[in-house]
């Protein structure tokens, strides 16, 4: 199957990537390529088979709630693009 | 033979025995990288002045008497992604090229526990995504054997930088082959662990259900070193394997008796280049000659490894990625472009009499996402982003993700298959052929994702892998053998690798370089 450049689209805004027109090109005939690729899986029954998410089956791995210090938010805040020392700041949310 | 030409094993008697110290070691490579770096492009960052305060630290504490750690005193070359306090950690991105990492990474903290020598952070593909390290927003590394050649991705710095004889232990990691690889193309020595048993903690995460931290070094006795250095239980990692380190630095001499190889019918199908498959058939025929058994066996689902990892993995980096949002750390587009941006595409739209479009224009804050995003990221991380996103969006989760998961428990299961029939290793080829040339398969994303063929499958079942040199092309290019273990079984792999390495020399060769 492969994807039309609307879909691409669509999936760009939901992968928050602004794509410019040639890039939208490009990736609709990559992707096509790629999820043509993939979809010889579908020569295989799977039916009854029970999905693998991890190599490793574990689950609820418990720690007992001890009070650690946390990082420090001043050293993480100087990572930030933009911050007034106690918060981030980000454009307008609300109200646009 | 110059002291940065020493394995690590040989370095370790020269230190403890006090004949050299850390510091002349580090100055050593120090001038080694300085001389030949500019060539190989290995190395993103050397910190020649922070490695050579860590070494005359040390060899004060040697000699005080102090205990000193299983690496005391060898400089150790870390791969771009695991974070170190205080220091750059950038995935070879142009989205943390400012990224200082505010804690260790356990992998890093285990070194420094070593007492190891942290040299400089390996260039790499961004974000560990790609095969021939030239997805790097930053530089080009080359192969030590041949310029014009990729040295594989995407620890290419990691290996490229044991084959120059820059560092004598390197850390890679590995989602798709991204240890094992490079080691062949290269022609070095590399082990991709088994999942969970080092822990992901500080390894910026690409694929986490794949994703695994492992040593380059030129030899199996030197991989064994620093795996027994770096692996191990940790409370930060919840999939890490709760159980015991084995001595592997003590047990690798011990050669494995009653060995049986297993060789998979569909790793000798088309597509194997055919110097390579007599290299590989050669070194099992020096197994034999060990005393091996050799028994082939098939692998039904192993064509399809690769259509698995391209959707599991992406699906995984798509998630793993949203975290970046040019808010928390990070690139972030110009905020003031963003508003007058928007504001003339509503301009434009109102004026067109598109009135339904103008108020579904993005808000400023998701148009300050996407353009930091698309400028900090490269064109594969933006392919694989897209891709996840894709397979994972509404309506197509059964078809792709849940399908890749399922048959990924068939690949699994072709493992456990062989393993249960009495096979301890399976051998064969690492990659189809031996390195490309740089820029060969830029263009073509699919041709790229093929390389990973023999290598995917170990990450899709969590079992260990390695890579060892076996050979050499007509134009002198290194061939690898691939060695795979049933889970938490690296043991045998180190102890099969010095095996072969004691009966051969292609792990001793280097290329010429000046």
């Amino acid at each position: 199957m492969s994807l039309s450049r609307a879909e691409v689209e669509k999936v760009s805004l939901l992968g928050r990537l602004q794509l410019s027109p040639a890039e939208l090109d490009l990736m609709t005939t990559q992707l096509g390529a790629i999820v043509g690729y993939v979809e010889q899986l579908n020569e295989l029954n799977t039916d009854g088979i029970e999905p693998m998410a991890h190599a490793v089956p574990t689950s609820n791995v418990f720690r007992d709630d001890v009070v650690r210090p946390s990082a420090d938010r001043a050293e993480i805040l100087s990572n930030a693009p933009h911050a007034d020392g106690e918060f981030y700041l980000v454009p307008a949310v609300l109200g646009e | 033979m110059a002291l940065y030409q020493k394995t690590a094993t040989e370095l370790l008697g020269l230190l403890s025995s006090g004949q050299v110290t850390s510091e002349e070691l580090t100055r050593a490579y120090a001038e080694r990288i300085a001389n030949i770096d500019k060539q190989v492009g290995a190395y993103l960052r050397v910190d020649v002045d922070g490695a050579l305060e860590q070494a005359r630290v040390i060899d004060a504490r040697r000699k005080r008497g102090e205990k000193l750690g299983l690496l005391a005193g060898l400089p150790v070359a870390v791969k771009d992604l695991l974070t170190a306090r205080g220091d750059l950690a950038t995935c070879a991105s142009r989205m943390l090229e400012n990224y200082r990492a505010t804690y260790d990474s356990t992998v890093v903290a285990k070194l420094r526990a070593a007492d190891a020598v942290l040299l400089g952070r390996t260039n790499m593909d961004e974000f560990a995504m790609g095969g021939s390290t030239e997805n790097s927003a930053f530089q080009k590394t080359r192969n030590p054997w041949d310029l014009e050649r990729t040295p594989g991705g995407s620890s290419g710095g990691a290996a490229a930088c044991v084959a120059a004889d820059e560092a004598c232990l390197s850390i890679g990691t590995d989602t798709g082959g991204s240890i094992r690889q490079p080691a062949a193309l290269c022609g070095v020595t590399g082990l991709k662990p088994t999942y969970g048993s080092v822990s992901r903690y500080g390894l910026i995460a690409f694929a986490s259900s794949l994703d695994q931290a492992g040593p380059l070094a030129r030899t199996a006795e030197d991989a064994a070193l620093l795996l027994e250095a770096i692996a191990g239980h940790d409370p930060q990692d919840a999939t890490s394997i709760n159980a015991p380190v084995p001595q592997y630095s003590q047990t690798v001499r011990e050669p494995l008796k009653g060995l049986t190889l297993g060789l998979v019918r569909e790793h000798f199908a088309a597509g194997l280049e055919s110097e390579t498959e007599a290299a590989v058939r050669e070194a099992i025929k020096v197994y034999e000659s060990l005393g091996a058994r050799v028994k082939e066996v098939s692998f039904p689902h192993a064509k399809y490894g690769v259509a698995v990892y391209y959707i599991i993995a992406p699906c995984e980096a798509s998630s793993n990625l949203a975290r970046y949002d040019g808010i928390h750390y990070g690139r972030r587009t110009d905020e003031a472009k963003v508003a007058a941006e928007l504001d003339a595409e509503r301009k434009e739209l109102l004026a067109a009499g598109k009135k339904r479009e103008a108020e579904t224009l993005d808000t400023s804050l998701v148009r300050l996402y996407r353009k930091s995003r698309a400028e900090g990221f490269g064109p594969e991380v933006k392919r694989r982003i897209m891709l996840g996103t894709y397979a994972l969006s509404s309506g197509y989760y059964d078809a792709y993700y849940l399908k890749a998961l399922k048959v990924r428990r068939l690949i699994r299961q072709d493992y456990d298959a062989a393993f249960q029939q009495g096979i301890d290793l399976i051998a064969g080829p690492c990659t189809a052929g031996p390195a490309f040339k740089l820029g060969e398969k830029v263009d073509d994303p699919l041709a790229m994702y093929l390389v990973d063929l023999y290598t995917v499958s170990a990450n899709l079942a969590g079992v260990g892998g390695i890579s060892i040199p076996c050979g050499f092309s007509k134009t002198g290019l290194p061939i690898g053998l691939q060695l795979q273990a049933p889970p938490l079984e690296e043991d045998k792999l180190l102890r099969a690798a010095h095996m072969f390495q004691t009966a051969t020399d292609w792990h001793t060769r280097r290329p010429a370089l000046a």
